[in-house]
């Protein structure tokens, strides 16, 4: 869809453009940022945006204020004239995604952005990510991390092996992979027994996990949650948790492809398309 | 792949887009040597290529063969004769520091990069070969500056002269197909440093660029001789004024340099030119 290999089936367009016959339309109208960051480490965060941006064919006085501004937003205003050979892997993460960002492209492209990133940074691109989106940037990325497209994306394409095997909203996936899960861990071993039939007189499906000493069931709501405690509040028993589990993105992976994401199939590309 | 339709997340236009005009190769292609350009201002070491080695390879040969290996038709001797020999085999190098600067950029992405902006894919080849010429050009100066300190002097008229020159950064031109080539087929600088030097050393040695052709033993002759550098070679040293014409017993090409020159410039670039675009193309798009 960037136009940098040839299809092997199926069409796609860009901002309205096809990637096949108008290949050019598409360049205009889109940012990329790699996978590893493909910033040049010999020049300055300054002069990797201006060598971006006059490829674009910008103008030199719009590069310089778009290139002061993006520094600013991505905290790079210090490090401009440093030679990027001098930066940590996180900022180099966000010049990546300012230089992508020169032309205010109406698509963006990102492949698997915060791979490497230490959780901090990682929120903080998020965070950017969030702003570019409510400014008005149409977002597309591809993530390993499912818990970063639950976070991030609006419609989520689930691609297993080149194929999609799924699509729609995070809540829409989360209720195709059944529902949410009332957990209960007992204290003591000793009670798992009757904390089993106890819940067996109230809910249907009851799962026992001896080894964690936990209950599973069903449940539909909230209403489950408080009825079972209650139950648990009126006898002896000792309970470490008790709770509501909604399932995660992994669950719903789970449930789609039978088997975990992988490092080697590319499973979760994610698709954000936001106003 | 499915259908995919990304308009239905265009933006409404609340920000402002900078107009994006179409720049046109020319300019595409300098913005990209420039770049290529702060490479060398940030790394001078990348410059040692032709600065310090043929400025060693000048010394030594000068004065540790200069005394054994004789040469007629020098008027000024060795070291005035070897100049011709040592700019050739820079120029016959400039083909390396392509292979190398395109394969690192291939490396880390960055012609991926560039290959995403809304430009003429060839800018990325062009720009490459400008910085590279430059380069080479560098190399050419400094080596001009040595040869002037250790005797060696032109002594023909200021156009043949001049045509010497010429013809060195055109060899370098043509050599700079052979470096995209070799930087589009290889996957690593490692690799591309490995065969340049297994492939250029007897390439530029079996040739009358150190030693005299006419002195070697009757197959090795004819080799070096019909080796295209040595049309080269032979061309500039008789525009310099550093040699007299080939012998009658030479190969045909030495018998008319500066056309021989001329004549494998244009063969080797029609045939690896196409290769190596091919072999780019390739590369770059899987």
């Amino acid at each position: 869809m960037t136009t940098l290999t040839t299809q092997t089936s199926g069409t796609a367009r860009v901002n309205g453009h096809d990637v096949i016959t108008e290949p050019a339309a598409v360049r205009r109208s889109m940012g990329l940022t790699g996978q590893a960051a493909t910033v040049d480490e010999l020049l300055t965060g300054r002069e990797n945006l201006r060598l971006i941006g006059s490829l674009y064919g910008l103008s030199s006085s719009y590069i310089a204020s778009a290139s002061r501004d993006l520094l600013e937003r991505f905290s790079l205003s210090d490090a401009g004239n440093r030679v990027v050979k001098t930066y940590s892997g996180g900022m180099r993460r966000r010049l990546d995604l300012a230089v992508s960002l020169i032309a205010t492209p109406p698509v963006l492209f990102l492949d698997e952005p915060t791979t490497g990133l230490d959780p901090r940074s990682r929120v903080e691109l998020w965070d950017v990510l969030r702003e570019l989106v409510r400014d008005g940037t149409t977002l597309l990325l591809t993530t390993q991390y499912l818990d970063e497209a639950d976070q991030l994306a609006d419609r989520i394409v689930v691609i297993d092996h080149g194929r999609v095997i799924a699509e729609g909203t995070p809540l829409e996936l989360k209720d195709r992979s059944g529902k949410a899960a009332l957990v209960v861990t007992v204290s003591r071993a000793d009670d798992l027994a009757v904390a089993e039939r106890m819940m067996r007189d109230q809910v249907d499906g009851v799962h026992v996990d001896a080894a964690a000493r936990q209950l599973t069931a069903p449940a539909e709501g909230l209403r489950d949650v408080t009825r079972i405690a209650s139950i648990f509040a009126d006898s002896r028993i000792e309970l470490d948790d008790l709770g509501l589990k909604r399932p995660s993105l992994d669950d719903v992976f789970l449930h789609l492809t039978g088997h975990r994401a992988e490092e080697t199939t590319d499973p979760a590309p994610d698709e954000e398309l936001a106003r | 792949m499915t259908d995919i339709d990304s308009t239905r997340g265009v933006a409404d236009g609340r920000v402002a887009r900078p107009e994006i005009r179409d720049t046109g190769m020319l300019r595409q292609s300098l913005t990209i040597a420039r770049r290529n350009l702060i490479h060398i201002k940030r790394m001078p070491e990348m410059l040692l290529d032709v600065t310090i080695q043929p400025v060693m390879f000048v010394l030594l040969f000068a004065f540790v063969f200069g005394g054994s290996i004789a040469v007629q038709g020098s008027p000024a001797g060795y070291r005035e004769w070897l100049m011709g020999g040592i700019m050739a085999q820079t120029v016959a190098f400039a083909s390396f520091i392509v292979a190398v600067g395109l394969t690192a950029d291939i490396d880390k992405g960055i012609v991926d990069r560039l290959r995403s902006l809304p430009i003429n894919s060839s800018a990325v080849l062009v720009g490459r070969s400008l910085s590279s010429l430059l380069h080479t050009s560098i190399g050419i100066f400094i080596m001009s500056l040595t040869g002037l300190l250790v005797g060696w002097r032109i002594r023909g008229s200021f156009l043949d002269a001049v045509l010497a020159y010429t013809l060195l950064l055109m060899w370098g031109f043509a050599m700079i197909w052979v470096g995209i080539l070799v930087g589009s087929a290889l996957r690593s600088v490692e690799a591309v440093n490995g065969l340049m030097f297994a492939v250029m050393f007897p390439i530029t040695f079996v040739a009358n660029t150190f030693a005299p052709s006419a002195a070697m033993p009757a197959g090795l002759r004819v080799i070096a001789e019909w080796n295209p550098l040595s049309s080269l070679v032979q061309a500039v040293r008789e525009l310099w004024g550093n040699d007299v014409p080939a012998g009658p017993d030479a190969a045909l090409p030495l018998q008319h340099p500066v056309l021989s020159t001329m004549i494998w410039m244009c063969a080797i670039t029609a045939m690896i030119a196409p290769l190596a675009i091919r072999a780019f193309r390739r590369r770059t798009q899987d």
